[in-house]
Formats: C-alpha cells, structure tokens, sequence
C-alpha cells in the first residue's frame, strides 16, 4: 500500500522527464536557421549556434574576439592553478599579478599593435568572471578588517564595523548597486566621473566584503581562548597576535564556507544586468532582441543557466572536498 | 604602562571615529555641491505630488497614476509583502518536503531530490526568474487555447487564472475574466523565488534533522512510538532548535531577493522606486526608502527570531 503513491510519483516524473527529452533532443533543431525552429516543435538550440559570439563576447569588436577568449581562459586556468592546495604559497601571488597584466592588455589592447578597445565595450563571461575575480581580490582583505574589527575590544571601532556589516547585509543587493549607479557620481567633486563598469565593481566590493566579513568571523570565533593566551605570554603584540597566531588558523578553518560565499557572490554579479552592463546573463538577455529570434527565451536561459551551473557545481564540488577531514581542514587543528 | 595604553585605546578610537566622520561629511559636502549644480531638488516633498505612472498590479489597495508617490510606493510595498508572504510559505512546504525526501530510504526519491537542490542552488535567480517568465510567456498558450490542467484552472501566456469564491474565471474576448489571477510576472517571481529558496530550506532541514542524535530515534522506537509520531514528537521539537535560526535568514533572503522583479516587471516596491527615481531625479530619497524598508524588515524578524529562539531553548 505505501509503495503507491511512490510509484505513482515515479510515472508522473518519468513521463515528465520523457516529455523534456523529446522536446530538449529528439525533436530539437541544432542548425542556425530561424524558420526551421519556427516549423519544429521542438526546442531551437540554433538560437545559441547563431548568437554565440554575441553571447559569449558582447559587443567587443569582432575582428577582435579572440583576445576575450585567451583572457577568458587564462582567467579560469588561473583560478583552477589556485584551488590546488600544493600551489598555495606566496608566489602565488606574482602569478596572479603577471596573470592580469596579460589579461589586462589582452582586453585594453593599444599596445604590441593591439587595437584599444575601451570597457564599455566588453562584455559576455569574461565580464562575469571580472567581475567576480576583482570583487573577491579587493572584498577579501576589507572583510578581514571588518572581521577583526567586530572583534575588537575597542568600542568605537566595533560600532563602525557592526553598523556597516548589518547595513549592508541587511539590503537586497540590487539597492547597493541603484546606489553605485546614481549616487556615486553625486559622491564625488565636480569633473571627476567614474565608469559604469568601475560603479557596478565598487558595489559589489562593498556587498561581498560584509558577507565575506561574516564567514572570517566565524572562523575567528572558533580559535579557542588558549591560543591567545599563548600569545600573550610570548609577549606578542596584537599585530603579531593577530597576524601570526589567529588569522592563518581562523582563515584555515574558513576556507569551505569562504568558497560557498564565492560561489553566491559569483551568481550575484549578474544582477548588474539591471544597471545595464553587458555580462553573460545580460548578453543572453540582448540576444533575444534581434527581430528574427524572438520567442527562444526558453532556450536561451536554459543555456544560461547551463553555464552558471558548470561553474558553480565545479566550485561547490571543490568545496566539499575541503570539507573532508585530512586535508588540512578544521579537523586537522585539534 | 596602563595609562599609556589607554592612551592609546583613547587615540585609536578617536582615530577611527574621526576618519568616519571626516569621510562621511567629505560625500555630503560632495553631493550637496552636485545637486546644487545639477538643480535637483531635495526632502521628500515629491511624495506627495501626483504620480502620474500606472502600475501594473496592486494586491490590495486601489490605485491611479492620479494617486501620489507615497500612495504608489505603498502599493509596491504591500505588493513585495505579497509575493513574499505566499514565497515563504510555499517554500517552506517544497522545501521541508524535499528535505525529508533526501532522507528517505528510498533511492528514487533521495537522488531525485538532491539533484534538485544540487541544480536550482547552483544557478543564480536571476536566470531562474527569467527562465519561468519566457516559459509562461513563450510556452503557454494563448487564452483561446488555454491549457487547462484541472476543471476551472487556466494557464495562458497572460496569466493564470484559477476559481476563487466570487466565482470561476470565463473566456471573454481574448482574456480570461473573473476568479483569482496571477499575472506571468507575478507567478514567475512566486515560482522562481519559493523553488530556488526551497532548495535551501531542503538542506536546512535535512541538516536539523540529522543533527538529532540516532539514540534518540531509538529511543523513540523502544517506547514503541510510530515513526510519524517519533518525527512528531521526538525529532521535530529537537530538530526545530536547529532548524529555525538558518529558515529565517533564508526567509530573508527570499524577502530581498523579491526585489529582482524589477528585471521581469513586477512592480514591487524597488521596481517602483526605480519608476520613482527615473521621474523625480530624486536618487538619494528614493534608495533611502528602499533601503530603510528591507534594513526595518531585517530587524523586525531578527527581532522576532531571537524572541522564537529563546522560547524553543
């Protein structure tokens, strides 16, 4: 008698799992050709054969395209070099420098004869991953003094970092980038303008810094007592104390939920797609306008939500694999 | 020694304290310059001009574009509150379910289920929202060839519609009239945000009520109890002192994710800000509104949370 309303729920799915196969496969149409998908009744992955250079690249010159494309890759070759924990050492960072000097002057160009191509004009994944590289670079050390800020003994500093952290964790995101993009221009003296770009950037700094801050503090909470008081007896002062002794522990600890917020900040950055930058999300979104193809929304975020997905189930993946013990994790600390 | 570091702790603070103040006043001085400049005008009387916009939808309270600002803003209000009230409780039901679903014995449903929360976690809302807007708006039928799962329930590419108590929804012309009816915006913004947040809420609950300890279920099971009664009075009680403190910062969540729908058109309160903004030149008033509604929201239910958690202990 249980068994029933189980099988009954496994025919309900199979049937509805057959139904997207057919639609998603059998009776798709693969071939760019628009009044091919009108005719079949199917789903029109073509929509995404068509536009995969708008979608992937944005309005940065064509002639030009490949220079996203090597940035993009380098960008994620760098992140995938620093996942591994055999890399995690100091030159890591002169890695990462050189990394974006490249990426750098692949996408501005106006040197070694590449043409320059202003930000305006970039956009597709490689804004997306931008976007999340430069958020978390700069986010990350300000959350950290954010952190130990909260943590201080000294009152007026404590009040400063709770006021900021609750502020902004306490507001959707969107209000925070709204905020960058009219008021900041207000913020600042006459005849100093700051990029769309830059504006949607600072923002989502300032977003992931607090929830980034958040994480740091739970890792500081759980290095016991002891450990300050050993380095109090060593004579340390709270820059050592706190440099040498209780952040390289606390940030150990960290590091699982630290990739979970990335993997939120990372899915967050398409909401500046409402203030009108051109990452993958919104590439997506334009390529829908072209008079020929609309009516593929379907399609087109399906394949939008694809890609996130590679993304984020690659670093959650990472993450959990953090997690287990004898990997260094907070296991190993005790 | 001690007074020097008092000294010091005195500096330190006056330091921080003056930096704030000295930045702060910096913006202010900046921004009044600007709008002197650029003749925007300032306060909040705006509020009370008229309008002069429609609004798409407005779950309670009538409205005109002959209405006010403070009247639309309203009306966006008490339509973010809509989505997110019906939000939360559907994705409390999917989500508790699912989470039950992935601790259930049978590998059907508990792979089933973690492939949901694995996949709607994984992409952002953003996609998810767009993604039911064009299937309602694209894959739907017009009105004249409505689907129609069940007796009285339509679902069109304008909306759909279900039998309420003043009677049941007819095809006039080319819309459906009469019974309840969820604009495509508004069911994509219900559907994206209780589905993507259940997918949370599963791991919430899963989570609670794994950390009740596997004694206790024994226990349970010796005094010879059902195993809906050991959930019911065993595990849940137990579970729920987890469980509570993670579901109401997801219920925030969902309550600041609503304000996405200005990206599919729903006219929410940010949504309407926005409109607002646009018009008045007003950006600094505006995103204060926005922002000292959703920080009042934020409090009030922390408040309320920690009141829950101090009852449960």
């Amino acid at each position: 008698m249980k068994r029933i309303p189980n099988l009954l729920l496994l025919v309900v799915i199979l049937y509805l799992g057959w139904k997207f196969v057919d639609w998603a496969f059998v009776r798709a149409v693969w071939q760019p050709d628009a009044s091919a998908c009108r005719a079949a009744t199917g789903a029109c992955w073509g929509f995404i054969v068509e536009k995969h250079r708008l979608i992937a690249f944005g309005t940065y010159p064509y002639e030009e395209h490949w220079r996203p494309a090597l940035a993009s890759i380098f960008l994620v070759a760098l992140w995938a070099l620093s996942v591994v924990r055999h890399f995690w050492k100091p030159r890591l960072i002169l890695i990462w420098a050189a990394g974006l000097l490249v990426i750098g002057v692949l996408m501005w160009g106006g040197v070694f004869g590449l043409p320059y191509v202003e930000n305006e004009r970039w956009g597709g994944l490689i804004l997306t991953l931008l976007l999340t590289t430069f958020g978390l670079a700069f986010a990350f050390p300000l959350s950290i003094f954010l952190a130990l800020g909260r943590r201080s003994e000294l009152p007026v500093v404590r009040a400063i970092c709770i006021a900021y952290i609750e502020l902004i964790r306490g507001v959707p995101l969107i209000s925070v980038l709204f905020m960058a993009s009219v008021m900041l221009p207000l913020f600042l003296p006459a005849g100093m303008s700051v990029d769309k770009l830059l504006r949607a950037q600072v923002a989502l700094i300032l977003f992931a810094a607090a929830y980034l801050a958040e994480v740091v503090r739970g890792g500081l909470q759980a290095i016991p007592r002891h450990q300050y008081d050993a380095a109090d007896a060593l004579g340390f002062d709270y820059f050592q104390k706190t440099f040498l002794i209780v952040l390289p522990q606390a940030l150990r600890i960290a590091v699982p939920p630290l990739v979970n917020t990335c993997i939120g900040f990372f899915k967050d950055t398409s909401l500046v797609l409402i203030i009108g930058l051109f990452d993958l999300l919104s590439t997506i979104k334009v390529s829908l306008n072209d008079p020929a193809w609309t009516g593929f929304g379907v399609e087109a975020y399906l394949f939008a939500a694809l890609v996130y997905f590679v993304f984020c189930f690659a670093m959650s993946r990472y993450s959990r694999s953090l997690e287990s013990p004898g990997l260094g994790g907070a296991a190993s600390l005790r | 020694m001690a007074v020097n570091l008092k000294a010091k702790r005195l500096g330190v603070q006056a330091l921080a304290a003056a930096l704030v103040v000295a930045a702060a006043a910096y913006l202010v001085f900046n921004t009044l310059a600007n709008l002197e400049a650029r003749r925007i005008a300032s306060g909040f009387a705006f509020l009370w001009r008229e309008a002069g916009f429609e609004v798409g939808e407005s779950a309670f309270l009538a409205y005109s574009a002959a209405d006010t600002y403070a009247r639309a803003l309203l009306v966006g209000l008490a339509n973010t509150f809509q989505v997110a009230i019906l939000g939360i409780a559907a994705a409390t039901v999917i989500g508790t379910a699912i989470g039950l679903f992935r601790l259930s014995g049978n590998p059907f449903l508990k792979n089933l289920s973690s492939c949901y929360v694995e996949f709607l976690r994984n992409v952002p809302l953003l996609v998810q929202l767009f993604f039911w807007y064009a299937l309602i708006t694209e894959g739907l039928p017009p009105a004249r060839e409505a689907l129609s799962p069940l007796p009285g329930v339509f679902l069109t590419n304008r909306g759909l519609f279900f039998p309420s108590f003043s009677g049941a929804p007819e095809l006039q012309g080319f819309n459906f009239a009469g019974g309840a009816a969820l604009s495509p915006e508004f069911a994509a913004l219900l559907i994206g945000l209780s589905l993507y947040t259940a997918a949370f809420i599963a791991e919430i609950v899963r989570a609670g009520v794994m950390a009740v300890r596997r004694d206790q279920w024994h226990a349970a099971q010796a005094l010879g109890l059902e195993r809906r009664h050991v959930l019911r009075y065993v595990v849940a009680p137990q579970a729920l002192r987890v469980i509570v403190p993670p579901l109401t910062s997801q219920y925030l969540n969902l309550i600041k994710n609503s304000s996405l729908a200005v990206a599919i058109g729903y006219p929410d309160l940010v949504s309407i800000a926005n409109t607002t903004i646009n018009q008045t030149g007003q950006a600094i008033e505006g995103i204060a509104i926005i922002m000292a509604v959703y920080l009042t929201i934020s409090l009030a239910i922390s408040a309320l949370m920690n009141w829950t958690n101090a009852r449960l202990r």
